[in-house]
């Protein structure tokens, strides 16, 4: 039984660990499937976290008792705006001016952190305020759970005791997926990440299809920072306290062969890897800087392995990378 | 006729240009793009802090020129970024994406500390620093050939790759740490501080002079192997078309690892003038960012070594510069990041102009054409 607690513990923990993750996964898979190599998404995550918290600041201090519903809304909305700002301006400088790709991203990722950690630790002293940011009654409304998650043992715990955020992060990349399979502007956007020039020539505004998806994709992974901040520590911000997450959900993307449907589950999975070492009962703390490398050398081999089995169906859409300029041939 | 007309003819037209634009034209742009960017930051300063911008301009400056110190402090900076970047130049030239140099700098540290940990009472300091530079050449060029070798065999994607290279080293260099300090205190502190083992020697009473001199040095055999030997030659060409390459009889396998290890070689020794000549220690956040960082400055400068002097430049006097204004003015050291990030993008943005050419709809009058 103490076992089977253990267990449960454990793959709650993965869970919190794996919905950033996966909202950051979900988010870049669509970014790629239009040919885009978002490389911005650890530093849109930043300012997605951030965008929130600044959005639930400014809410709980202009009233004096914060209702819940305007305490969850208005931080989500922030949040969507902040990440779809940052959004924007690597569409335009990668789809309108046709900039480098990886180089644009990289610079997004060191202005979004610069984004999250000056607001996140100089917000306060705007107003005259010390210390570091914390909104602790937003926090709580976005932990709450489902009512009868406790009624239900051990089951309720381990899967139901989220906030809705977590569950809005599986719902996400399940439309995700089915958008992509199942739908004709999803079967469009795919054109257009394999081959822009045939999707132009059927008849597809290649233009749109990348604005949209990378902006509806940034949206997508700011989210994932929303949760953070929200949800895992408790509306409380601290600077680099996101770490390396967002490159982790740029590895889940390869490692869940761009689909949005397995990254579900390999988001646990990494969010598993990710603190598997708290687990392991008698480690010495540099074993437990070994484990830490394993989702990332997992990642690793899937790549290799993958590039090995040159299968179709588990390549990167073949134009990744590349910016599309209709009078190129 | 008439029919031809009814289709919608788009506001805007972009093509490309014909001919590559005059040097000094395309300078121009991209200086103008530096002046543009500065003014947003200039805007965005006074919007978080209301401070005059030409105030905490100058301060700026200062704190990168008041005092000898801090000019020597600002070489060491530039040097530093620069030699990664000219690590990076010939594997980018070729289009090998190589995010990774963070991880083979890093490698390069870890070694040439292990050498500091493990030697520092069986050899001599001369001899020492010779096995620190020889440990940390192989260290990072072994870092870099992995994903070269899957890239050349297989076409395996080199960005991820070499992305997550880069946390396996990371972690490598917190398992090593671990395992070095049994005290609590987790940090592993200056290595050999009473003997000064392995440090590197202060020339003309300058600590980082080796550093600095190293590099100029580098950058120069850089310039020239680019531009004027068969092994930059074939890297250009392979960087422009692997068919070419081929059809040419290049083998471009052994091309990639070449280079890819000469890439990765530079990069150990950038950690190993990190370790032996700057910090004398090794921590996971070393190489601070420098290994993304240098990437843009490579890629800003068109991968010319020469230039990259001037974009390392650019990239460091920000970043000291706003780390100055960050404390004068009592703001969050992040600052730096915000401003280098939107230096970036208008650079990055500019290079549009330089290769494309706009054309704006004109009026057509009617019975026209």
């Amino acid at each position: 039984m103490n076992f089977l607690n253990t267990a449960a513990t454990f793959v709650n923990a993965a869970i919190i660990q794996g919905i950033p993750l996966l909202y950051g996964a979900t988010g870049e898979i669509i970014t790629e499937k239009s040919g885009n190599l978002n490389l911005g998404i650890p530093g849109i995550m930043y300012v997605g976290g951030i965008s929130g918290i600044i959005g639930a600041y400014l809410y709980e201090h202009s009233v004096e008792t914060p209702a819940a519903f305007w305490c969850i809304v208005i931080p989500f909305f922030a949040s969507l705006l902040g990440s779809a700002l940052m959004a924007l301006i690597y569409s335009f400088l990668t789809i309108t001016l046709r900039a480098n790709q990886n180089v644009t991203g990289l610079a997004l990722t060191t202005f979004g952190i610069g984004v999250g950690n000056f607001f996140g630790g100089s917000l306060l002293s705007f107003f005259n305020e010390s210390g570091s940011i914390a909104v602790i009654t937003t926090g709580g409304y976005y932990k709450t759970k489902l009512p009868f998650a406790d009624s239900l043992g051990l089951f309720g715990e381990t899967f139901l005791s989220f906030g809705f955020l977590a569950y809005l992060a599986v719902i996400i990349a399940i439309v995700a997926s089915w958008y992509l399979n199942h739908t004709r502007t999803g079967l469009n956007l795919r054109a257009v990440g394999e081959n822009p020039a045939t999707a132009d020539a059927a008849g597809i505004n290649v233009i749109r299809h990348k604005y949209l998806s990378t902006v509806i994709g940034g949206m997508i992974a700011g989210l994932g920072g929303l949760y953070f901040v929200m949800d895992y520590t408790c509306g409380a911000w601290t600077n680099n306290g996101f770490g390396d997450r967002g490159w982790l959900a740029i590895a889940i993307v390869i490692f869940a062969l761009w689909r949005p449907r397995s990254a579900i589950l390999s988001s646990f999975i990494f969010g598993g890897l990710y603190i598997i070492c708290v687990y392991i009962p008698g480690l010495s703390s540099a074993a437990k800087e070994l484990i830490k490398m394993l989702p990332y050398f997992v990642t690793i081999v899937v790549l290799v392995v993958t590039s090995l089995r040159k299968k179709r169906e588990y390549q990167p859409p073949a134009s990744l990378g590349l910016s599309y300029f209709r009078e190129e041939r | 006729m008439s029919k031809q007309k009814a289709v919608k003819e788009p506001f805007i037209h972009i093509t490309k240009k014909r001919n590559d634009m005059i040097w000094w034209k395309a300078w121009l742009i991209r200086g103008a793009a530096v002046l543009l960017a500065l003014i947003v930051c200039a805007f965005i300063i006074v919007l978080l802090t209301g401070y005059n911008p030409i105030e905490v301009y100058k301060k700026m400056i200062e704190g990168s020129f008041a005092t000898k110190r801090k000019v020597w402090a600002l070489l060491q900076g530039i040097a530093m970024l620069l030699c990664i970047s000219l690590a990076v130049t010939p594997a980018f030239k070729m289009k090998f994406w190589n995010l990774g140099a963070q991880g083979q700098v890093l490698v390069g540290a870890l070694a040439c500390a292990a050498c500091m940990f493990y030697f520092k009472s069986t050899l001599p300091s001369g001899l020492l620093i010779v096995v620190m530079l020889f440990a940390a050449i192989v260290a990072g060029m072994v870092w870099a050939l992995i994903p070269a070798f899957f890239k050349a065999h297989w076409n395996t994607n080199e960005s991820l790759f070499t992305l997550m290279m880069n946390y396996i080293a990371i972690q490598l260099v917190s398992f090593a740490v671990a395992s070095w300090v049994t005290s609590g205190s987790g940090v592993l502190g200056l290595l050999n501080a009473d003997t000064n083992c392995g440090w590197l020697p202060a020339v003309f009473e300058q600590k980082y002079f080796i550093n600095v001199a190293t590099v100029a040095l580098l950058t120069v055999i850089m310039y020239v192997y680019l531009k004027y030997t068969k092994h930059g030659y074939e890297i250009a060409v392979v960087g422009g078309s692997e068919n070419t390459a081929r059809y040419i009889g290049i083998n471009v396998k052994s091309v990639i690892l070449r280079t890819l290890a000469f890439s990765g070689a530079m990069c150990g020794l950038a950690g190993f003038l990190l370790v032996s000549g700057t910090h004398h220690t090794v921590t996971e956040t070393l190489e601070g960012g420098m290994g993304f960082t240098a990437i843009m400055v490579s890629w800003l400068a068109k991968f010319n070594p020469i230039v990259m002097v001037l974009t390392s430049f650019l990239i460091v006097f920000l970043q000291r510069g706003s780390s100055e204004i960050a404390t004068a003015f009592r703001l969050n050291e992040s600052v730096a990041d915000i401003l280098t990030g939107v230096i970036l993008f208008f650079i990055i943005g500019c290079e549009f102009f330089i290769r494309y050419e706009v054309h704006f709809r004109k009026k057509h009058k009617e019975g026209e054409e």
